[in-house]
């Protein structure tokens, strides 16, 4: 719908969007303005778990696959990352080499868990994919010893700043005579990544894999049945998914500079899980403003609960950290008994969910009245 | 306007049979749903396949359709021995079917269903659906304008872009139809298509079935409406409790003392005075 | 091989408590087809109100024979009400919505216990009172405790009687026909949300006894605990095979052991690359292994019909 914006409104969308892309070439400098350089770095983080939420989009929104260890993907590739650009075992490889090749791992480990798994029942699956995820993260906490291979606990430190085109993305740059800080380059190196996730995840919905991927999903016999290989078809939504699980994996480490089993676990998948259900699960739009949402919320919380409760009790009456995951949870209970389709759903999904039999029911019944 | 977009594949040289049958055998804990089922259906002709309620016609269509493995004989299709095939290679192979309970993509469009039927016959994959090269195009055009002509030739009247789960329920049949076509099969299973149909509408889809046969492609038909089966199949076979009681054209089949007994009953008899 | 018979004995201890919690997630995935993800909540809220009612009746003067099983009592009945409530509150209204909607509000009501045990108990380990004298016996080289010996029989004597519940009793056959088919079972007459809910608060019960249990065996207990225990007891559910009352029995006491003999004799199997640590791990194989080679589990499954 977004796109055909501007040929059903012609000029004056035209230029709405001309505004939206300034606004947002425009956001880092704003930001840093009025709230502070550490927003920028939310707002840097935000776009990861956007495309995060996006790559597991392919996986339950089109294809109706429930992944509740989809951050194993994400940590694939930001160890991958973080091995082969830090002191861990002092290699450097170039940017382009490692992303690719962090992409391509969780790729490989898509498949290696798919393969088996994906002709399961959508519970079995998910507690599957959880149960793997829990196992990567077990591994990753424990590779430390005998031999050290992902330091354990505390994680790699030191990672290689994300480099293009011969200038690194870790220190500050000028431009036209202005300075842009290291966190406004991430943004738009982010900003850029996340239009090419939301162009491919697009594209991908209005193909002839993302019709097959819809057709699993609405009935997998019927699917089979007219032809469709579903488990490889199924894979193929792993596998993407997987891939941009390692991408943004990737950049992660390379953003952060740091990266430890803590990052990774069933919370963080949980976490995305929800960006995706509760914005809405299969509209583009609704899972990035998910994603915009479940990163933003917390960290406005987070700053502002304290003094919040201080104003109003004169002191800190509960932990904001308990407080902010308590209201999480409450919150995933809520929007699911009132808004089942998430908070912006695909039209498709909100028809869906709505116990809606159309004319079918009718006509049914007169057509047996006048046949008997 | 066939019901086949490329011209139909011959079957092995020298035969005429389509879809040959030996022997099978299905068990569901200890009920035996079909035992020692034999048939052989011709190229080009509409068989139809009867019997009372549970006596394994549906079962029959599943394992040729491959959701369901015999447990005892074996099935050949247009000369190849098809088995133990998964569903998806046997609508490759040319089997395509509908189901006795409408299975449609029911939140998909009436036009996106049947696109979906053309992902067998069509080959766009990641790449090219990323890049929309030249070719991904031309195919997603010819897709739809594929799609659009079976929605015609099946006698869709709604709009293409009404939700499948929309549909009147004479339309929902016959959508499922259009989509099986789209997978340009040799052999079309169609599981009590006029099911809740009145008698306009089954006259309509008589004339349907009869198009698609002459267009090239051999109909095996599940029906309760006996005279649809009747006037419509070149041949007929009749099951009851799994097993086959008789074979043959409509006239025989209906005179036949063991059919009439166990499922035409009295209808028969009056019909064969009549 | 020294310690094999410890590793055992062992094993049973903590497959009897798996199996406690294992009935709880089979009982209702049998007549819901749903994952409660909050039921090790429940275990560990169990734990935990245990001993804080305990401590407050000692508190209060009440002598120790009193006051631990009236903690437990306690425990039990506020962990039915946990359960009931979760049931009419999360998931009664999602049954007919698709499946991951109660899925969802099963993750949220995980989060919003663990976080309200947090703020009430604190992230501290609480000590947790053995509960029974910690005497010895000597077994053919191993060592078992009356503790021990009190959870296994307790967990037995619990079984047994759960088992007699449903197939013996009224009730039970109320039980295994909502299991079979809800929509049949209402047409006969069975109050079918009656049922459920009672399924549920049986579960909890289950829960809490077996949350006492882990208190006693591992001596502390935190906010935290009810997580991956609830993960393995769905293991062992599944092992046994889901919605079979006696398969999440058998699953639970096999997990125990496997993960019991597992860690015991990994460092040896592996020459010391993997040790103890990794004992969580050998649970989501387990999983894994038999979804992949035996979906139905052991002993088979029974779910209910759905069109």
């Amino acid at each position: 719908m977004l796109r055909r914006l501007p040929d059903i409104l012609g000029r004056r969308s035209r230029l709405a969007l001309t505004v939206g892309a300034a606004l947002l070439l425009l956001l880092p400098f704003a930001v840093d303005l009025s709230l502070g350089r550490g927003w920028v770095r939310i707002t840097d983080f935000a776009l990861l778990y956007i495309m995060l939420a996006l790559g597991l989009n392919i996986v339950v929104g089109y294809a109706g696959l429930l992944d509740l260890g989809y951050i194993a993907f994400f940590a694939v590739g930001a160890y991958t990352y973080a091995l082969l650009g830090s002191p861990q075992f002092g290699l450097h490889w170039p940017v382009w080499v490692v992303l690719p090749l962090g992409a391509s791992l969780s790729c490989l480990f898509g498949v290696l868990l798919g393969a088996p798994t994906l002709r399961l029942r959508g519970d079995y699956l998910a507690i599957v994919t959880l149960g793997f995820g829990e196992i990567i993260r077990i591994f990753l906490n424990n590779l430390n010893g005998p031999v050290n291979i992902t330091n354990g606990p505390q994680g790699i430190s030191r990672i290689d700043p994300v480099t293009v085109g011969g200038f690194s993305l870790g220190s500050a740059h000028q431009f036209a005579g202005l300075e842009f800080p290291s966190v406004h380059l991430y943004y738009y190196l982010f900003l850029g990544c996340t239009f090419l996730v939301i162009l491919v995840s697009l594209r991908l919905e209005k193909s002839r894999i993302g019709r097959a991927w819809m057709a699993i999903r609405e009935d997998e016999v019927a699917a089979e049945a007219m032809g469709i290989n579903t488990r490889n078809i199924k894979l193929l939504a792993f596998a993407m998914g997987a891939t941009f699980g390692g991408l943004s994996g990737g950049l992660f480490a390379g953003f952060q500079g740091f990266v430890s089993p803590e990052s990774f676990g069933l919370m963080e998948s949980i976490m995305i899980l929800c960006m995706v259900v509760l914005g809405g699960m299969g509209n583009i739009g609704g899972v990035v403003l998910g994603g915009v949402l479940l990163v933003l919320l917390p960290e406005a919380f987070r700053h502002g609960a304290g003094p919040v409760q201080q104003m109003l009790f004169g002191k800190i009456l509960i932990d904001p950290e308990s407080l902010r995951m308590l209201l999480f949870g409450l919150a995933l209970i809520v929007v699911m008994l009132v808004r089942p389709a998430g908070l912006w759903p695909s039209g498709r999904r909100q028809r869906e969910l709505t116990a809606d039999d159309g004319v079918a029911q009718q006509e049914q019944e007169t057509v047996y009245d006048a046949s008997r | 306007m066939t019901p086949r977009a490329e011209p139909a594949r011959q079957p092995a040289a020298g035969t005429e049979t389509i879809l040959e049958l030996q022997g099978i055998g299905k068990n569901f804990g200890g009920l035996a749903a079909l035992a020692e089922v034999s048939l052989r259906i011709h190229r080009g002709e509409i068989y139809g396949l009867i019997g009372p309620n549970g006596a394994g016609k549906t079962t029959l269509f599943n394992i040729i359709s491959g959701l369901y493995q015999p447990d005892t004989g074996k099935f050949t299709f247009a000369g190849a021995a098809c088995t133990h095939r998964k569903p998806h290679q046997l609508a490759e192979a040319g089997i395509a079917r509908t189901f006795q309970n409408i299975r449609l993509f029911a939140n998909m469009t009436a036009l996106e269903n049947v696109m979906v039927g053309r992902h067998l016959r069509t080959h766009t994959g990641i790449w090219g659906a990323l890049t929309r090269s030249p070719a991904a195009r031309a195919e997603e055009r010819a897709i739809i304008n594929r799609a659009r002509e079976l929605l015609n030739y099946a006698g869709i009247t709604r709009p293409h872009q009404t939700l499948a789960k929309h549909l009147p329920y004479g339309e929902q049949r016959r959508l499922e139809i259009a989509r099986a076509l789209a997978t340009d099969p040799l052999l079309l299973a169609l599981d009590e298509p006029a099911a809740g149909m009145n008698a306009t509408e089954t006259a309509a889809l008589q004339t349907l079935i009869q198009t698609i046969r002459a267009d090239g492609v051999t109909v095996l038909l599940i029906e309760h409406d006996v005279k649809l089966v009747m006037d419509l199949c070149d041949r007929l076979a009749v099951l009851d409790y799994g097993r086959k009681i008789a074979e043959g054209e409509p006239a025989t089949v209906r005179a036949d003392p063991a059919v009439i007994a166990a499922y035409l009953g009295g209808a028969a008899v009056s019909e064969v005075a009549a | 091989m020294d310690i094999f018979l410890q590793q055992i004995i062992n094993g049973l201890v903590q497959g009897s408590i798996y199996a406690l919690v294992a009935l709880g997630y089979t009982m209702v995935y049998g007549i819901l087809g749903l994952i409660n993800f909050a039921h090790g909540e429940v275990v560990m809220i169990g734990a935990m109100s245990a001993l804080a009612v305990s401590k407050g009746l000692l508190s209060l003067g009440l002598p120790v024979v009193l006051a631990m099983p009236l903690g437990l009592l306690a425990a039990v009945a506020i962990c039915m009400a946990l359960g009931y409530t979760i049931e009419r509150v999360a998931y009664r209204p999602l049954r007919h919505a698709p499946r991951l909607a109660p899925l969802i509000t099963a993750i949220g009501v995980s989060i919003v216990l663990q976080n309200l045990a947090m703020m009430f108990w604190g992230r501290e380990y609480h000590a947790f009172p053995p509960l029974i004298t910690s005497d010895s016996h000597q077994l053919g080289g191993a060592v078992i405790s009356d503790l021990q010996i009190l959870i296994v029989l307790t967990a037995l004597l619990i079984m047994a009687g759960l088992l007699l519940l449903v197939h013996r009793t009224n009730l039970g056959r109320a039980m295994r026909a909502v299991a079979e088919n809800p929509a049949v079972a209402t047409l006969m007459g069975v109050n079918i949300n009656g049922v459920i809910s009672l399924t549920f608060m049986l579960g909890s019960a289950l829960a809490a006894v077996a949350g006492v249990m882990v208190g006693a065996n591992y001596g502390i207990v935190h906010y935290y605990m009810g997580f991956i225990l609830g993960l393995k007891a769905f293991t062992a559910a599944v092992l046994g095979g889901i919605g079979n009352l006696r398969g999440a029995m058998l699953g639970g006491l096999l997990l125990g052991l496997i993960e019991s003999l597992g860690a015991g004799y990994i460092g040896d199997l592996t020459g010391g690359f993997l040790g103890s640590n990794y004992q969580d791990v050998f649970a989501f194989f387990v999983l894994i292994g038999v979804l992949i080679f035996r979906p139905s589990g052991l002993l088979g499954e029974r779910v209910a019909e759905r069109a």
